[in-house]
C-alpha cells in the first residue's frame, strides 16, 4: 500500500510526537517540545493562508494575543472556565479577521499585509496601554485549565511539561489533519487554484473574495488558538505575544519550512524555536537571522527547505 | 484657538516626515511595482548614521551628508542584492523578501548602535518661533520645508529631465521602455537610490524633533505606506497630500483623543480608504490584465 501525502505527514507528526520523549536528556525538552507544537500550529494556519491563497499577514500574533488574553481575562471577569476562553477568543479572532479582511481582500496582495501590519500594532498598543485591564506590559496571570488535575484523577498522572507537551502535540495533530483535509478540499483546490492565478479563477466563476476571507479567517483562529495554548501552559502571558515581533517569527518559520507545506511548517516552527534554547547568545540576533532567513529562502530556495527535500526524494515525480 | 493651531503645527511636521516616506515609497512603486516595506528603515539609518558620523567628530551638515549617501548605497545593494533575483517573483515573495530586509537591517542597527535612543542638536537652535499664540521649533520648518523642496525637485526631475521621463517611462511599461533603448535596470538602481536618499534625509530632519532608535522605522514605514495610500498609490502629489493630511489627523488624536492612542490614526486612515476610496483621493482604478 502507498501511502498518500497527507497520511505520510500524520503519521511522521504522530510518530515523532509519540517517540521524541525517549530521547529527551531531560524534563526541560517536554517544555521545549510544548512550544514548537504552539508555534507550528500558528505557522500552519499561515500555510493556509500564505501559502495556499496566496496572502500575507504581518500582524497574526494579534489573533495569538486575542487567544492568549482572552485565557487571561475571561476566566476572572467572568466566570467563564479557561477552555471555553479559548473558544471564545478564536470566535473573537474569527469576526476580527472576517471584519478587517472583507474590504480588504477585494484588493492586491500587499494590502492585506500592511492592513494586518496596523491591525497587529493597534492590538499589542491596546495590550500594552489598557492597564487596568490587561496589567499593562508586566503582564498577567492566568488560570490553570484543570485538565491535569483531572487526568489525575482518572489515574494517569503527567508532570506539568509532560501533560503540555502531549496535549499541545495532541491539538497539533488535529490541526494538521484539519488542514490537510481542507487542502484536499473542494475549498482547498480553489484556493490554490487562485493562487496560481487570480484572474483565471475569477473567469471560472470562482468567488475568489469569499475564499481568500475564508483562508484569512481560518489562520486566524489557527493563531489565536496557539496563543490560548501559550497563555494555560505558562500560566502567564505579557503583550509580547501580540508583538510585532511574534508575527515576523511566525512568516519566517513557514517560509524557511515551505510555505505551502504543513510538514513544512512543523519544521520550520522545530528549527526556529530550537534555535534561541541552543544558542543562548541567539537572542541577540533575532532580528538579523529572521530577517536573513527570509530573504534568502526567498532568493534561492523558493519553495522552502521541507518540500525541496521532498522533490529531491522522489525525484521528478509529485 | 491656539491650541488647535498648536496641534495643527506639530501634525503639519510630522505629516511633512510621513510625506517623505510616502515619496520614497512611491518611487520604488513606480518603478518596479514593489511595495518596500524597508523604507522605515532608511528613515532610521538617516538618523543613526549621521548620530554615528557626528559623535566620531564631523561636522554636522557633512555628517548629513555621509548619512544620505551610505543609506542611497543601502538602498542600491538591496536592489541588487534582494529585489533583483527575486524578479518575476509572487507579490507575496516581494512583499517577504522587503519585510525580510526590514528586520535583518533592524538586527545589524541593534547591533552596531545599541538598544539605546540617540538625538543630535536641531540646525538652528531650540528657541521656539510663536505664531498666533502656537509655538513651532526652527526644526519643523526644517521638516516642511525639507518634504516641500524635495517634492518640487521631484517633479521637475520627472518632467523637466530625460532621465526623469525615463523613470516614468519604464514605470509605465517596462518592457516598452527596454524596446526603445531605456537602460531599465539602471532606472531601478536610480530609483532605490533616490528612493533611500529621501527616506534617510528625512531621518536626517527629523530626529532633532523625535530622536531615534535602532526600531524606529516600522512605524514610519507605515505611516508612509498609509499617507501613500491615503493619496493613491504612486501618485507623488497623492503621496504629499496624504503625508501632510495623515501627519494633521495623528495630531488632533494625540491632541484631542489620547496621545497612547496618536498611532492609531494611521491604521484608521488604512482601514478607512480601504473600505470606502480603494484608489485614494488621486489614484485611478486598475484592473489586471492576463
Amino acid at each position: 500500500m502507498r501511502l498518500t501525502p497527507k497520511s505520510a505527514t500524520l503519521l511522521a507528526l504522530v510518530v515523532l510526537i509519540a517517540l521524541a520523549p525517549i530521547f529527551f536528556p531531560s524534563g526541560f525538552y517536554y517544555r521545549v517540545g510544548a512550544l514548537i507544537f504552539v508555534n507550528a500550529l500558528a505557522v500552519t494556519g499561515i500555510v493556509i493562508l500564505t501559502g495556499w491563497a496566496g496572502q500575507i499577514s504581518l500582524g497574526h500574533a494579534g489573533f495569538a494575543g486575542i487567544g492568549a488574553y482572552a485565557c487571561a481575562l475571561a476566566p476572572v471577569h467572568w466566570g467563564i472556565h479557561p477552555a471555553l476562553a479559548v473558544l471564545l477568543g478564536a470566535a473573537i479572532s474569527a469576526v476580527l479577521a472576517w471584519l478587517v479582511g472583507r474590504p480588504i481582500l477585494r484588493l492586491k496582495g500587499y494590502y492585506l499585509g500592511v492592513a494586518s501590519l496596523g491591525m497587529g500594532i493597534l492590538i499589542s498598543m491596546v495590550l500594552n496601554n489598557e492597564r487596568e485591564l490587561t496589567r499593562g506590559p508586566d503582564g498577567i496571570d492566568v488560570a490553570d485549565l484543570g485538565l491535569r488535575g483531572l487526568l489525575k484523577g482518572a489515574g494517569l498522572d503527567l508532570s506539568n511539561g509532560q501533560f503540555w507537551y502531549f496535549f499541545c502535540g495532541l491539538v497539533l495533530i488535529l490541526g494538521a489533519w484539519l488542514a490537510l483535509n481542507l487542502r484536499d478540499s473542494a475549498t482547498g483546490r480553489a484556493l490554490r487554484a487562485l493562487h496560481g492565478s487570480e484572474v483565471a479563477a475569477k473567469t471560472v466563476g470562482m468567488d475568489v473574495t469569499k475564499l481568500k476571507l475564508q483562508a484569512f479567517v481560518i489562520s486566524a483562529v489557527y493563531a489565536s488558538i496557539s496563543g490560548s495554548l501559550l497563555a494555560l501552559q505558562n500560566k502567564f502571558i505579557t503583550p509580547d505575544v501580540a508583538g510585532f515581533m511574534h508575527s515576523v517569527e511566525m512568516v519566517t518559520m513557514a517560509v524557511l519550512g515551505g510555505v505551502s507545506s504543513v510538514a513544512g511548517a512543523i519544521f520550520g516552527a522545530a528549527v526556529l524555536t530550537l534555535l534561541p534554547q541552543v544558542l543562548t547568545v541567539f537572542a541577540e540576533y533575532e532580528q538579523l537571522v529572521l530577517g536573513a532567513v527570509m530573504v534568502l529562502v526567498m532568493i534561492f530556495l523558493r519553495e522552502g527547505v521541507v518540500p525541496s527535500i521532498q522533490r529531491k526524494i522522489r525525484g521528478r515525480g509529485e | 484657538m491656539s491650541e488647535l493651531l498648536q496641534f495643527l503645527l506639530s501634525g503639519v511636521t510630522v505629516g511633512a516626515v510621513y510625506a517623505l516616506v510616502a515619496l520614497g515609497f512611491t518611487i520604488i512603486y513606480n518603478a518596479s511595482d514593489v511595495v518596500n516595506f524597508a523604507q522605515g528603515e532608511f528613515v532610521m539609518l538617516g538618523g543613526m548614521i549621521t548620530v554615528m558620523a557626528y559623535t566620531a567628530g564631523a561636522p554636522l551638515p557633512l555628517a548629513a551628508l555621509v548619512a544620505i549617501v551610505a543609506t542611497a548605497a543601502l538602498g542600491v545593494a538591496m536592489n541588487k542584492l534582494a529585489i533583483e533575483p527575486a524578479r518575476g517573483a509572487p507579490v507575496v515573495s516581494l512583499v517577504i523578501i522587503t519585510i525580510g530586509v526590514s528586520i535583518f537591517i533592524r538586527g545589524v542597527a541593534q547591533l552596531v548602535f545599541g538598544k539605546q535612543i540617540h538625538t543630535f542638536p536641531a540646525f538652528s537652535g531650540d528657541d521656539p518661533l510663536h505664531i498666533l499664540g502656537a509655538t513651532i521649533l526652527p526644526q519643523s520648518l526644517w521638516v516642511i520645508g525639507g518634504a516641500v523642496a524635495v517634492f518640487v525637485g521631484l517633479w521637475a526631475f520627472f518632467t523637466r529631465t530625460l532621465l526623469g521621463r525615463a523613470v516614468l517611462a519604464t514605470s509605465n511599461n517596462r518592457l516598452a521602455a527596454q524596446l526603445v533603448g531605456i537602460n531599465t535596470p539602471f532606472v531601478m538602481t536610480l530609483s532605490f537610490a533616490l528612493s533611500a536618499g529621501i527616506g534617510a534625509l528625512a531621518g536626517v530632519l527629523v530626529t532633532p524633533i523625535t530622536m531615534t532608535s535602532y526600531d524606529v522605522g516600522l512605524a514610519f514605514a507605515l505611516k508612509g505606506f498609509a499617507a501613500a495610500m491615503l493619496g493613491g498609490m504612486g501618485n507623488p502629489k497623492g503621496a504629499l497630500v496624504g503625508g501632510f493630511l495623515l501627519g494633521v489627523l495623528e495630531g488632533l488624536t494625540a491632541g484631542y483623543i489620547s496621545s497612547q492612542y496618536k498611532d492609531a490614526a494611521a491604521f484608521i486612515v488604512i482601514l478607512g480608504v480601504l473600505f470606502f476610496l480603494p484608489q485614494g483621493l488621486f489614484g485611478r482604478k486598475s484592473t489586471d490584465r492576463v
